[in-house]
């Protein structure tokens, strides 16, 4: 395989063609793919989702996912390169070929699988509300309590307990994400939809009630919370699973690769017998939210 | 079939947002206007004023205005005092802050814009006014700004061009107008390019528009015979 | 740990954000010049067509300036980075390789700024064409130079000289413009500003920061433009 020279460098192998073509127009190099070469493979993660995944001042990409990707890659006898992609643009961008995994805590969702693949989930974590402690959401029933979205009585009367508290207010939350499919088909008629390019940014119009409330995953406030000035916030509602919201969070892989998807399956399987999930989550979440085997 | 039909919903949906861009550039330009000739007014009339609209005018035009939106969105609600200043209310939506951060940069370029028109008028005619005995006031509205603005107006017509283009920065700070809803869509369906392209018409369209109006203006504004 | 002391945080120790914001001007800088360079050759032969070229020709050149100056610049890009890598893609297979061809966020930046810069380059480039006084170029054809000496001698010269204020400005207008590639994930300035605001939640501070580097780097380049413009008017005041 070829490495790119130039200030971003492409680490995918590529042909004589297209560099000739390209390297004409813009200096960095771009060669063309020998298919089905899984011996070095680009992973993409967003490094604005932690503690999945984040960038450390110093620009470097760290994390659960940075960390749990590392060891599977290693388990498969693989080099891997990391690279940060914009969450919106990152199913697209892998069908378009610019990389050829993806690691953001993307959950696994029926909606998801018809444009791309996945391995098996390597976690599985609720979704709840966040909102400020000096809010009146802060008393939203149902607090902590389990709720299954295949339940569809549970379901119901989850939605029926936090309506009247949510009536009229305003929602954050990420665009393209289970959260949002969540809102947009239980409580489109009670609140109003506000969507955002990263979570941190609704974190950051919580924090300056701009924003009645946001809507993550618990593993993700985890990391809300841990932050200078996490303590004005509070999580509240019912904890959500299931239905919608997937089966828990996977590798996200082309259609065309299912040599990939059942290695990386392989891998997973074996990191979860052996404890390093845990071990991982336990370090970067301080919960253990490994999937169950 | 089936892509026209995608195509067409797509379309239908895109043209949900143009109001909210349309009325984006409305409120970013009438504000921008008024901001901006008040500070060629300000410019020409006093030195240390002049040298903040200087100072004013080199940060908005030096620095690129996704830059702005985002501070000013989210750097004022970085602070306590902001949240419990009057002004909250209004910088607690996303619309005025959009609205806000692209007048002030309009505000920026127009003023440039009105400050080369005004250098355009010519002496004679402001002599000739001050002769038949009007005053700064009348002199101002009925002699300076009419010629200056009749000599600004082709670069302000691309200035406003790029203005509708600008407000598609407004989606990064959650606004659904016409890209955001694009944006939208994309994650829905992982078609970009389709999307884009039908996005892209509609700002062809909304841009062909406002330079007709512009000519037309243009040309009721021109001395006759010209 | 965690500090909110400005000079910690845009320093270049361990907790600071320093090297990676000034890493992200060069890179900015970087795409910057490359887009202009794009621009520049699309721009020269776009406006050589619209001066020179046959009827067709200057349709195609008055369509690609009014479709990338009415489109706004978040559209362009996004059609690149993304269009850019299908039609590779579907080329690939043209020529019998299967597998992905992608643009990274540097390639297609570069070709969507560089678009966007190429119509604007068309006006001032033609403009500065149409600037040269008819006499200049007569008085060339009357002293038999030939086509290309004169193109060298007369025309290139004259051009660049009415034409280079118009290219200054297309040069301010890709550097901000670039800013609007961080869309793609390329960790270029306005990226680095977002990805510290977003770590810290500090966006005021960063927001500061990011105003500092930009005109930094819009009035340091202007400077190269306007000395630019000095010396070729000195040349024109000592014949």
């Amino acid at each position: 395989m070829t490495r790119g020279r130039g200030f971003f460098p492409i680490i995918r192998s590529w042909s004589i063609a297209a560099v000739a073509a390209l390297a004409v127009l813009a200096g960095p190099a771009a060669v063309p793919a020998l298919a089905k070469d899984y011996s070095h493979i680009v992973i993409a993660t967003e490094g604005a989702y932690p503690p999945y995944n984040m960038h450390a001042p110093d620009g470097k990409l760290i994390g659960f996912e940075i960390d749990l990707g590392n060891n599977l890659c290693a388990r498969m006898h693989i080099t891997c390169t990391w690279i940060a992609q914009d969450w919106d643009s990152m199913i697209p961008a892998l069908n378009a070929g610019k990389f050829d995994a993806i690691m953001d805590g993307m959950s696994v969702t029926p909606q998801r699988l018809k444009v791309i693949d996945f391995s098996i989930p390597y976690t599985q974590s609720p979704t709840t509300f966040l909102v400020l402690k000096s809010s009146p959401l802060a008393k939203m029933p149902d607090t902590g309590k389990r709720v299954s979205l295949d339940d569809d009585a549970a379901m119901k009367a989850a939605i029926a307990a936090i309506t009247p508290a949510l009536k009229g207010k305003t929602v954050g939350v990420q665009v393209a994400t289970i959260q949002y499919n969540l809102l947009h088909t239980y409580l489109r008629n009670v609140v109003t939809i506000r969507t955002y390019k990263t979570t941190e940014e609704h974190d950051l119009d919580l924090a300056s009630d701009r924003i009645d409330a946001a809507i993550a995953s618990t593993s993700y406030f985890v990391s809300t919370l841990n932050k200078p000035g996490g303590n004005q916030f509070v999580e509240v509602g019912p904890l959500f699973t299931g239905g919608l919201l997937g089966k828990g969070t996977g590798v996200g892989i082309r259609k065309s690769d299912p040599e990939l998807v059942a290695m990386f399956n392989q891998a997973i399987e074996a990191a979860k017998k052996d404890g390093t999930i845990r071990a991982l989550s336990l370090k970067w979440f301080k919960t253990d939210i490994s999937p169950p085997n | 079939m089936r892509e026209l039909d995608f195509l067409g919903a797509t379309m239908l949906q895109l043209l949900g947002g143009v109001p909210l861009t349309v009325g984006l550039t409305a409120g970013s330009v009438a504000v921008g206007a008024v901001l901006a000739l008040l500070l060629a007014l300000l410019r020409a009339n006093s030195r240390p004023g002049a040298a903040l609209v200087s100072a004013y005018v080199f940060v908005f035009r030096g620095t690129p205005l996704l830059l702005q939106i985002f501070f000013i969105y989210y750097g004022a609600g970085q602070f306590a005092f902001v949240r419990a200043s009057v002004l909250w209310p209004f910088l607690r939506e996303p619309w005025c802050c959009a609205l806000l951060a692209l007048a002030l940069n309009d505000a920026a370029y127009a003023s440039e814009i009105l400050r080369g028109g005004f250098a355009a008028v010519p002496k004679g005619a402001v002599e000739a006014g001050r002769a038949v005995g009007m005053t700064r006031l009348l002199l101002l509205r009925r002699v300076v700004l009419p010629l200056a603005i009749r000599q600004a107006l082709p670069a302000y017509g691309n200035e406003l061009i790029a203005m509708v283009k600008s407000t598609s920065l407004a989606s990064l700070v959650t606004l659904m107008e016409v890209t955001g809803i694009a944006y939208a869509i994309i994650s829905e369906t992982y078609r970009a390019i389709e999307v884009f392209l039908c996005a892209g018409a509609i700002y062809l369209v909304l841009n062909f528009a406002l330079t007709r109006a512009v000519a037309v203006l243009e040309a009721k504004l021109g001395p006759a015979g010209t | 740990m965690n500090t909110s002391n400005p000079f910690v945080l845009l320093g270049f120790g361990p907790n600071g954000w320093g090297a990676s914001l000034v890493a992200g001007a060069a890179m900015t800088l970087a795409v910057s010049i490359a887009a202009y360079l794009v621009g520049l050759v699309f721009g020269g032969l776009a406006a050589w067509a619209r001066i020179a070229g046959p009827r067709p020709a200057r349709r195609l050149v008055g369509l690609y300036t009014t479709v990338f100056r009415g489109i706004p610049e978040l559209l362009v890009i996004y059609l690149v980075y993304f269009g850019g890598s299908e039609a590779l893609t579907s080329l690939g297979h043209l020529f019998g390789r299967s597998g992905f061809i992608g643009l990274d966020g540097f390639l297609a930046g570069t070709l969507a700024v560089g678009l966007i810069a190429g119509a604007y380059q068309t006006e001032a480039l033609r403009g500065g064409f149409l600037a040269i006084p008819r006499g200049e170029i007569e008085a060339a054809r009357a002293v038999g130079m030939g086509r290309l000496l004169m193109l060298r001698r007369v025309i290139a010269p004259r051009a660049l000289r009415f034409a280079l204020p118009g290219m200054g400005n297309v040069w301010q207008q890709v550097l901000k413009e670039s800013a609007l590639i961080s869309v793609t994930g390329l960790s270029e300035l306005m990226r680095a500003v977002n990805v510290a605001s977003d770590s810290t939640r500090l966006p005021f501070d960063f927001g500061i920061a990011g105003f500092a580097l930009y005109l930094v780097l819009t009035s340091f380049s202007g400077g190269v433009f306007r000395n630019a413009e000095r010396s070729l008017a000195r040349h024109e005041r000592a014949r």
